[in-house]
């Protein structure tokens, strides 16, 4: 920090072409999207040329825009503000005023964009060997690379409308790769099912954006010339001082549920169990390492918003930490009964999304976003190590019961890939989890939430014990089933049977005939395209985690120093819009607005929760910021000041043990249970009736998919729609029609009685007389035209001669 | 002025129409005869305008033969409908409408 | 500018009618002929319209351009009042792309009983009346448009229809006409209040503001009820399902593309502007029946089994937001509400465009007896599901931008307007996009994914029929779906059109 003083008179932030121009890299996947759309099919390797490309594409950009970014902290003096770069063109305009689309990078956006890139590269290359012979191969491909194109789009989003564009783009392509085999009415409703649910959670989405722009505008365009959509404006206003309680309040949980329902939290949680419908590359790849965490993303991204609108790090308990921990438990406990691999991983995904969530939720922005890194790497490779054992030993059957079981003999490499990224899933040291979790968990304590930090150990444990359960399946006792090499028959698979075999299925019996083949060879290893993908994360799971080692000092906190955006109050003007160009910001420090440095920030406020066993031991070379906590007077914020758990050795062993204890439970239990066939353990959930209702209400998902499907969809699909509809038909069109009808009625009535009786009635008597001079008359209706023109000349004859009487 | 001749040839020229179209069998004869009426009135028409010295006169009488035109114009495919189906154009036939 | 070029609004109205002309003494026999004479001259007039299009001052949107004014009937001070400005423009050019496309599309799809001469015809008149209705700017002259829509229209369900026709026809008609005769009141109860000296629209904005509130409370009674039957707005919409289920592909797809918005248009254009003290006055009402309508329509969707009816069920929700943007009189809703007008109009047409097929192909439309449709005819089923992605308001296609800022807007309705009202509008009309993926999504779900049915397997006699998209359909609809995506992708290209004059229209709310 002493250096930093001495050399903040004037510091010039580095920038550099990548950085400058991270808006292209979405922009590569949806030009190659175009391109295998139209051209795909008559490309050699079916389009995926195309897809795999673009995203090695994407890749390049987006390490190099990584590695720029990393310079430009480097450069800077240690805790200043790094401005983010931040690029908008008009999109559309209202009321005068034009809306942009744009990039805003900071270190948050490098970090997920490198994620995004690299996974979804990881996992095209996978899917080139997977999907191999696929009917719908092209299709596979262009649906992955727009969903890479929406999901890096979202990321770089300048504004709301942006990252809601991208948002939306990853629903549709979530809802056609969860549908991507869709001949099977089970997957084209799971595909449904996730649509439907995400969108529910959107309602948030877009009232939360609405209530947001209006309640912002006036202050970010009088203060920073951005709109009220803008990020870095949004950010900034929710720190000001200048919302109003309500509304924040409103736009932050609008906003959170639209997260809750694409992060999969509780209680919108239970369409991602239902998407593993879709291939396996879809599930590590959107369901697990990168879409789904998109929730997650948006309350990092707008976290200020979040930080005041929900009372983060207020007193008591708030709605994130809240749904974070309900979700980390009840997800965590679900994984336990369930039969098929995927989704006890999928339900994993729901858990781990839980603690970043809960992370978030109490102050802990950094371990929430280091966990988004990490899990992104070790979940991935177990999606796709499950992948692996299903294409090569189980007869593309996901059924750990029935089918798997022994593979770690055949399969080393997945096996091996497999432990390394468990243990990095269940936090022990030195993998990349315990960095990332275990910091969460720490933090969470650290800022006073002690409950939720009893929740996190809790869903250690049980981590721990359903990945020790999934692995024992899997790869240790004797092989069944599939893996043991039985022929399988279609009625074989029951309704929780995987659907991946459908893809060889659609096409014929030649297919079908070749992955008999599969079962006769008995399980192997996968080819390199599979196993490469698996080294390359396994390895990342492994090491991923030093990138921000707590334990080791403050100098291995690299990722906190990159990604974490710094409280400092700063001068609106010195950071508007830093438009292209050069591209560089400058911020000098002798203007009255800089920051608040040194001992005046320690004699600040002190921070709301656990102020009280603040240790500042860890926190040397830092300094306090008043951010989140006082408005600021001259200048503004762009990010609250947060805190930071003092790592110790004491607790992390804790939660090791606990950790440990988990896992050799579950062992000794999966022995006695599986190996064994334990007659105390067998069946006993058939016997204990509390037991028994415990395990019944796990299977049936707390009944919530009871609740939405039977009752909310099905009433208002049903009786709701059907009454609106015959409301429809008999009231609205009945008045309509009765309308005609009562006319016409009336009409004859009138007819009838008025005309006929009264009318006539009195026309009647001259009617007779009427009639006797029609009779007379009869002979002049001729039909003869010569009679008629007779009839004229001589009427208007007469006519005139009574004229000219009269006048005369 | 010779308004009165005009007058005169107006009201020949209208009995003449008035006749054959009490007195004619034949549909075209009865037609042309309607021509005649319309034309006596246009004399008449022109000649009051003369008199007058304004041009109302003469806008109306190019709207009647406008009208006579088209009139004359929907009676002839009539009589020609009429001698398609009936093989005749005598209007003492057409008795259809009789009441 | 303005002045040399005034010629090229008349030109593009009546062309159709010329067109009109020539067909009519073109020999009925010869069908090959009257179709090229029909296309040509649709595409001539679409040709005048690309012309306006370059030669429209887009610095000046907000301003009227080609203003042609001549006096017509002076007796009633009615007079030959044209203008074009950037409300007017994209609708003006949609009427003309519309019917070129389903003239396109009626190469092979004349619908039974045949006699394509009448047909293109009528379709031709429509086009005069759509394309006059948006460049009027004299009530006389717009009313006469507006009414000389209908009959072509009548005709079109009435011979052309299904087997229910008489009735929808006879209902579209007489609903309509019923709604028109109190806009006419309307319409003539304004003038006399202002004077009787002028139909002109600006005339009118100007001395509207004169008449006492009540009154125009009353004048804006008539006319809103005018413009919501043919919007339509609930409870006015029940003509509206009949009329499109019964209507032949080409008549669902001009009704629904170009005539609805006549309603929504002649708010804007008119009833607004003119009476602003009762536009605000009569807002919240709307903005309610607006939204009733959304969630409304989008539970009658859910309830049909009938992929027409409910397509066209989804027209009453959609129009919901259009109407919802328009009652909350900022300038912001305005702008949602236009765009809304031309996103709904695009993918709405497309929708019918693929329903009209999809009964060629199959002879029906019940949604529970098709299924599968991606394996039998791939090409059709994603343009299906490409609609239904539009429909539903995806980011990044044209839906989208009707939809979202019109949600945006009734945050932040007017001043004057109740507040908590319109946010209440805005959660619901939130939810109804829940409800939009619903149906749209079940639809495509139950009638693209899984197997074919066994009646529609190979093999079961339907083979011949089912074939996918031929080369005409592509023609008249592949502009149709790079317009619902550029349009998606780059919304500025018509938010800088309608944006300045949607400020001008309502000047008088100091917006």
């Amino acid at each position: 920090m002493l250096a930093a003083a001495t050399e903040m008179t004037e510091t010039v932030l580095s920038s550099g072409w990548f950085l400058e121009n991270a808006w292209i890299i979405p922009i590569i996947p949806a030009i190659s999207f175009a391109l295998i759309i139209f051209f795909g099919k008559r490309m050699p390797k079916k389009g995926s040329e195309f897809g795999v490309a673009s995203m090695l594409g994407a890749l390049v950009f987006s390490a190099g825009a990584a590695y720029q970014w990393i310079q430009r902290v480097n450069g800077a003096a240690e805790g200043a503000y790094i401005a983010p770069i931040v690029k908008t063109w008009t999109w559309w305009q209202n009321d005068g005023v034009s809306l942009g689309i744009g990039q805003h990078v900071d270190g948050l956006t490098v970090t997920i964009l490198l994620v995004v890139a690299f996974i979804s590269s990881l996992v095209q290359i996978y899917s080139l060997e997977y999907l191999r012979g696929d009917r719908r191969y092209t299709h596979f491909f262009a649906s992955l690379t727009l969903f890479s194109a929406g999901m890096l789009n979202m990321v770089v989003a300048e504004n709301m409308i942006q990252l809601i564009l991208g948002w939306e783009i990853m629903g549709l392509c979530s809802f056609m790769l969860i549908g991507h085999w869709w001949e099977e009415g089970a997957n084209s409703r799971a595909a449904l099912k996730a649509f439907f649910t995400t969108r529910t959670g959107d309602i948030g989405l877009l009232t939360g954006t609405a209530v947001l722009y209006f309640a912002a505008n006036d202050w970010t365009t009088k203060t920073l010339g951005v709109s009220g959509f803008s990020i870095r404006g949004l950010s900034s206003w929710a720190l000001s001082g200048d919302p109003s309680s309500a509304a924040i309040t409103v736009g932050a949980v609008a906003l959170f549920i639209a997260a809750i329902g694409k992060s999969g939290q509780f209680p919108l949680h239970t369409w991602l169990p239902d998407a593993m419908a879709g291939p396996t590359p879809v599930s590590s790849l959107l369901h697990s390492s990168t879409m789904v965490v998109a929730g997650v993303f948006l309350v990092a991204r707008v976290y200020p918003v979040f930080f005041e609108g929900l009372d983060i790090l207020g007193s008591g308990a708030n709605f994130i930490v809240i749904i974070g921990g309900i979700t980390i438990v009840i997800a965590a406990l679900l994984a336990f009964v369930q039969t098929d691999i995927k989704k006890v991983l999928a339900y994993s995904t729901v858990s781990q999304l839980g603690y970043m969530m809960m992370g978030l939720g109490a102050g802990a922005w950094l371990p929430a976003v280091f966990h988004i890194f990490t899990h992104a790497f070790f979940k991935a490779c177990l999606f796709l190590g499950a992948g692996s054992i299903s294409h090569s030993s189980s007869h593309h059957s996901f059924e750990m019961k029935k089918d798997m079981g022994g593979l770690r003999k055949f399969m080393p490499i997945t096996f091996t890939t497999w432990i390394i990224s468990t243990l990095a899933l269940c936090g022990v040291f030195p993998f990349s989890g315990f960095f990332s979790k275990d910091e969460i968990i720490d933090n969470v304590g650290h800022n006073g939430y002690n409950v939720f930090m009893i929740v996190g150990l809790t869903g250690a444990f049980l981590t721990a014990a359903y990945m020790t359960r999934a692995t024992y399946l899997t790869f240790f006792g004797s092989p069944r089933g599939a893996s043991a090499g039985e022929h399988h028959e279609e009625e074989g698979h029951g309704a929780h049977a995987s659907h991946d075999d459908h893809a060889h299925d659609t096409h014929g019996h030649d297919a079908h005939a070749s992955h008999d083949d599969h079962a006769s060879h008995g399980p192997h290893e996968s080819g390199w395209l599979i196993t490469a993908p698996l080294i390359i994360l396994a390895t990342l799971a492994l090491s991923s985690g030093f990138l921000n080692a707590a334990p080791f000092g403050h100098s291995w906190e690299n990722f906190k120093k990159w990604v974490e955006p710094s409280a400092e109050v700063i001068n609106p003007t010195g950071i508007a819009y830093v438009t292209g160009g050069a591209g560089e910001a400058r911020i000098s420090s002798d203007e009255p607005t800089e920051p608040v440095v040194g001992e005046e920030a320690q004699s600040g406020a002190p921070l709301a929760a656990a102020s009280g066993e603040e240790d500042h031991s860890s926190e040397e070379g830092h300094h306090k910021s008043d951010c989140g906590t006082k408005t600021p007077v001259d200048g503004v914020c762009v990010a609250p000041q947060l805190n930071h758990a003092p790592f110790k050795w004491s607790k992390a062993g804790l939660s090791m043990l606990i950790v440990f204890a988990g896992m050799l439970s579950s062992w000794i239990l999966c022995v006695q249970l599986y190996e064994r066939k334990n007659k105390k353990l067998v069946g006993l959930t058939e016997r204990n009736k509390a037991l028994g209702a415990g395990y019944k209400f796990l299977v049936n998902k707390y009944y919530l998919d009871a609740l939405y499907e039977n009752v909310i969809v099905r009433s208002i699909a049903h009786p709701i729609a059907r009454g609106a509809y015959w409301i429809n038909q008999n009231i609205l069109d009945g008045i309509v029609n009765g309308a005609g009808t009562s006319a016409k009625t009336v009409a004859g009535w009138v007819y009838r009685n008025v005309d006929q009786k009264l009318v006539d009635g009195a026309v009647n008597g001259s009617g007779n007389a009427a009639q006797a001079a029609g009779g007379a008359l009869q002979p002049v209706q001729s039909g003869k035209v010569n009679m008629y023109g007779a009839l004229l000349f001589g009427s208007a004859a007469i006519g005139a001669l009574i004229l000219v009487i009269i006048n005369t | 002025m010779l308004l009165n001749q005009f007058l005169i040839l107006g009201a020949v020229l209208f009995c003449i129409g008035v006749y054959g179209v009490i007195a004619r069998k034949n549909a075209v004869m009865v037609l042309m005869s309607i021509e005649l009426i319309l034309n006596s009135v246009n004399i008449n028409l022109l000649a009051f305008s003369l008199r007058n010295g304004s041009v109302d006169g003469h806008t109306f009488a190019l709207y009647v033969i406008a009208v006579a035109a088209a009139e004359v114009g929907v009676g002839l495919a009539m009589v020609l409908l009429m001698y398609r189906n009936r093989r005749s154009i005598g209007l003492d036939e057409l008795s259809e409408m009789k009441g | 500018m303005l002045s040399e070029h005034n010629w090229v609004l008349s030109v593009g109205t009546f062309l159709p009618l010329v067109g009109v002309i020539i067909m009519l003494f073109l020999p009925k026999a010869d069908e090959a002929l009257t179709k090229a004479v029909g296309i040509i001259t649709a595409a001539a007039t679409l040709a005048v319209g690309v012309f306006t299009l370059i030669q429209f001052d887009y610095g000046r949107a907000g301003e009227m351009q080609f203003v042609a004014n001549h006096e017509w009937i002076s007796v009633i001070k009615s007079s030959y009042f044209i203008g074009l400005d950037g409300i007017s423009l994209p609708l003006y050019f949609l009427s003309m792309v519309i019917t070129l496309l389903v003239m396109i599309y009626s190469w092979d799809h004349v619908p039974s009983p045949g006699n394509p001469k009448a047909f293109f015809i009528l379709m031709l008149v429509l086009q005069t009346g759509m394309a006059g209705t948006f460049i009027s700017r004299d009530l006389i002259l717009f009313f006469v448009f507006f009414e000389l829509v209908l009959l072509p229209m009548y005709f079109m369900i009435g011979v052309w229809g299904g087997e229910n026709r008489q009735y929808a026809s006879l209902k579209f008609f007489l609903y309509t006409m019923f709604g028109s005769a109190l806009m006419l009141v309307a319409f003539l109860a304004l003038f006399f209040k202002t004077g009787a000296e002028s139909f002109s629209i600006p005339f009118l904005i100007e001395n509207g503001l004169n008449i006492s509130r009540t009154t125009q409370i009353w004048i804006f009674g008539g006319m809103f009820v005018g413009f919501a039957v043919k919007v339509p707005m609930f409870p006015f919409h029940t003509w509206l399902p009949d009329a499109h289920t019964q209507a032949p592909t080409q008549g669902s797809v001009i009704l629904a593309a170009i005539l609805l918005k006549l309603g929504t248009y002649g708010f804007v254009r008119i009833a607004i502007p003119i009476l602003p003290e009762a536009a605000k006055a009569w807002a919240p009402y709307i903005g309610a029946l607006a939204v009733i309508g959304i969630i409304y329509g989008a539970l009658g969707c859910l309830a049909q089994t009938d992929m027409k009816r409910l397509i066209a069920f989804s027209s009453v929700a959609h129009m919901g937001y259009v109407m919802l943007g328009i009652s909350t009189l900022t300038s912001f809703g305005m702008n949602a509400a236009m765009f809304g007008m031309v996103a709904h109009g695009l993918i709405t047409g497309m929708l019918f465009f693929v329903a009209g097929s999809v009964k060629e192909r199959y002879h029906t439309l019940e949604i529970k007896r098709l299924s599968g449709m991606l394996l039998q005819i791939p090409k059709l089923g994603w343009i299906m599901g490409f609609c239904a992605m539009a429909s539903l308001g995806l980011p990044g296609l044209a839906g989208f931008w009707g939809e979202f800022p019109a949600i945006l807007s009734a945050y932040q309705p007017a001043d004057g307007l109740p507040v908590e009202v319109f946010r209440a509008y805005m959660v619901i009309a939130a939810i109804g996009t829940v409800f939009a993926a619903g149906y749209l999504l079940w639809l495509f779900q139950r009638t693209a994914f899984g197997e074919p049915t066994a009646e529609f397997s190979p093999g079961h006699g339907h083979d011949e029929d089912i074939h996918d998209v031929n080369k005409f359909e592509w023609l008249a609809w592949s502009p149709l779906l790079i317009a619902i995506v550029v349009f998606g992708v780059y919304p500025q290209l018509m938010f800088k059109v309608l944006d300045p004059a949607v400020g001008v229209t309502l000047k008088a709310f100091g917006g």
